[in-house]
């Protein structure tokens, strides 16, 4: 919670930041820098395309805010948190805030997909006939109604998109991460399914779209951070 | 696996009615599932065997015990110039006085002799030879007989004629014996134990790492280690007491068959044998119960490392 503190006096009243990043570099093993002095800020409630060509860095940013590494030098904070040296409790208390659309979907392939869009709230403890209504409600919302009993492997690739993304938005998260998450489906589905990240930042979520498809940045004007070599550039 | 949504209440109707709603999160992989299954049942059942073993091989050294116990024999040994028949008399009233005595029955001339039979082979004339006498005292269960007195009375009254065996030596040999019986039987048990919780980690090991992207997905999902852990746990557990509970049964039922064959051999001449060595071959409640006790420590201990295995793994 100190760190909050120390955020919150940084940013002289401001709301806290629900990521800061602050000149962070990233290295993984004795390699080369992937991320070199990145800086940026997202906002509560704001909404950002992530974009840069392929190997740029974007998904190593991706994981940085997930937590699943720690930066090599520099600070992040997530949700107003300090994250180097975080409790692993406090560290599940984190992203159960965060939604995330991962590229290769990682949906479990011995669940249903109802079970899998199920799973944030599962994990949480609750009981199946609290959320039933909700997943089911999602499910027929994504186009996925009538497949919700099929095991992922007997899903298109359009399909599995749409119930990951499914998975990442049933817990309404604080802040929603998406790694290309229109990269498997038609530019009709696509529009779609952006809209539906825009529905979801009106009610109050900070969204993060990891994209190289220029067609959907075109379609709604955000701010971009562009990653090129490393560093990264904010426009907008 | 699946479960319907029929009956009152179901909120969704429309609900495809075999909706599958809550499989375990670690995917059960069947062909190393059973394995594990199996190597749990087969040692439950090693262990069930040791257990009921060490527990009927006590039952009996305690019957055997018993028995011994209740009697002690004086011994009126010929002396020179002594009439024997008067010391046998002599012994026997003075025993028959001492409180605690229930019965005392003398052996005749004849019946000692026939104890030298398998000794020295039947047609002797041992009328020659100074064959001591035997007085067997049964003990009655109410007051406790003092041998140490009668010891006393015996040798003043009789002094290097008559002594008191009371099988003190033979009681604790068969006492060290049967608590051998039993700790090696322990040991076993402990042994086989370990083996199944080593088993198990090492199982439980392979399964992580074989389902290192579901572990992953779930920390992305918001569980915690100790949520991943006990959906490890419950499906290890389910493990352990399938093959606790297959192991324990076909110790029992191997128990229930032995004690058939013993009952039907026993008319025969080894049935005898058998007998006096076994008893009846009856394993006993307690038998039966420590045989059950085993299968579900062996399911705890299973569902116990395998949650530790994960939490370590996780660490």
């Amino acid at each position: 919670m100190g760190a909050q503190v120390n955020t919150k006096s940084l940013l002289s009243g401001a709301e806290a930041a629900v990521v800061q990043f602050e000149n962070v570099g990233m290295r993984y093993g004795l390699g080369p820098e992937v991320l070199s002095d990145v800086s940026f800020r997202i906002a509560p409630r704001s909404f950002q395309f992530l974009t840069g060509p392929s190997g740029a860095g974007k998904t190593t940013l991706l994981r940085l805010i997930l937590l699943s590494v720690r930066p090599t030098r520099g600070l992040v904070s997530v949700f107003g948190e300090e994250v180097s040296g975080i409790s692993s409790g406090a560290l599940t208390g984190l992203r159960r805030r965060m939604g995330v659309v991962f590229q290769d979907f990682r949906l479990l392939d011995h669940l249903t997909t109802y079970e899998n869009v199920a799973l944030p709230l599962r994990v949480q403890g609750r009981a199946e006939t609290s959320y039933r209504a909700e997943v089911v409600e999602l499910l027929r919302w994504v186009g996925l109604g009538e497949r919700m009993h099929a095991l992922p492997p007997l899903l298109s690739g359009g399909e599995k998109q749409r119930a990951a993304i499914a998975r990442a938005l049933i817990a309404r998260p604080d802040l929603l991460l998406a790694d290309e998450p229109t990269g498997n489906v038609d530019p009709g589905l696509g529009r779609r399914l952006l809209r539906l990240f825009l529905e979801l930042n009106k009610l109050g979520t900070s969204v993060i779209i990891a994209t190289h498809d220029f067609g959907i940045m075109d379609a709604y004007p955000a701010r971009r951070m562009v990653l090129g070599e490393g560093r990264l550039k904010v426009e907008g | 696996m699946a479960r319907t949504t029929s009956g009152p209440g179901a909120p969704e109707p429309a609900l495809p009615p075999t909706l599958r709603r809550n499989a375990p999160l670690v995917p059960t992989d069947s062909a190393a599932s059973r394995s594990l299954a199996a190597v749990i049942a087969i040692l439950t059942f090693l262990a069930g065997l040791c257990a009921g073993a060490a527990e009927m091989v006590a039952s009996s050294a305690g019957q055997w015990q018993g028995s011994v116990a209740q009697e002690v024999t004086i011994q009126v040994r010929p002396g020179p110039g002594r009439d024997l028949d008067a010391d046998i008399a002599r012994a026997a009233t003075i025993a028959r006085s001492e409180p605690g005595i229930g019965d005392a029955r003398v052996f005749s001339k004849a019946e000692a002799e026939r104890l030298l039979e398998p000794w020295l082979g039947s047609g002797l004339d041992l009328s020659d030879l100074p064959v001591p006498r035997l007085i067997a005292l049964r003990l009655a269960a109410e007051p406790a007989a003092d041998l140490k007195h009668l010891r006393a009375r015996l040798t003043e009254a009789l002094p290097g004629v008559a002594s008191l065996d009371d099988h003190a030596l033979w009681l604790q040999r068969l006492s060290t014996m049967a608590n051998t019986f039993v700790g090696v039987g322990i040991g076993i048990v402990v042994l086989v134990l370990v083996a199944t919780g080593l088993a198990v980690a090492f199982a439980t090991r392979g399964a992580m790492a074989g389902n290192r992207e579901v572990v992953e997905v779930l920390h992305f999902v918001g569980a915690d280690d100790d949520f991943i852990a006990r959906a490890f746990q419950r499906r290890f557990f389910g493990l352990g007491l399938r093959g606790g509970a297959i192991g324990a049964l076909l110790a029992i039922a191997a128990f229930a068959l032995a004690g058939l064959l013993a009952r039907a051999a026993r008319s025969g001449p080894a049935g005898d044998e058998i007998e006096a060595l076994f008893g009846a071959f009856h394993v006993g409640w307690r038998g039966y119960a420590s045989v059950i006790l085993i299968g579900v420590i062996a399911s705890l201990v299973t569902g116990v490392v395998s949650r530790l295995t994960v939490r370590r793994f996780l660490a």
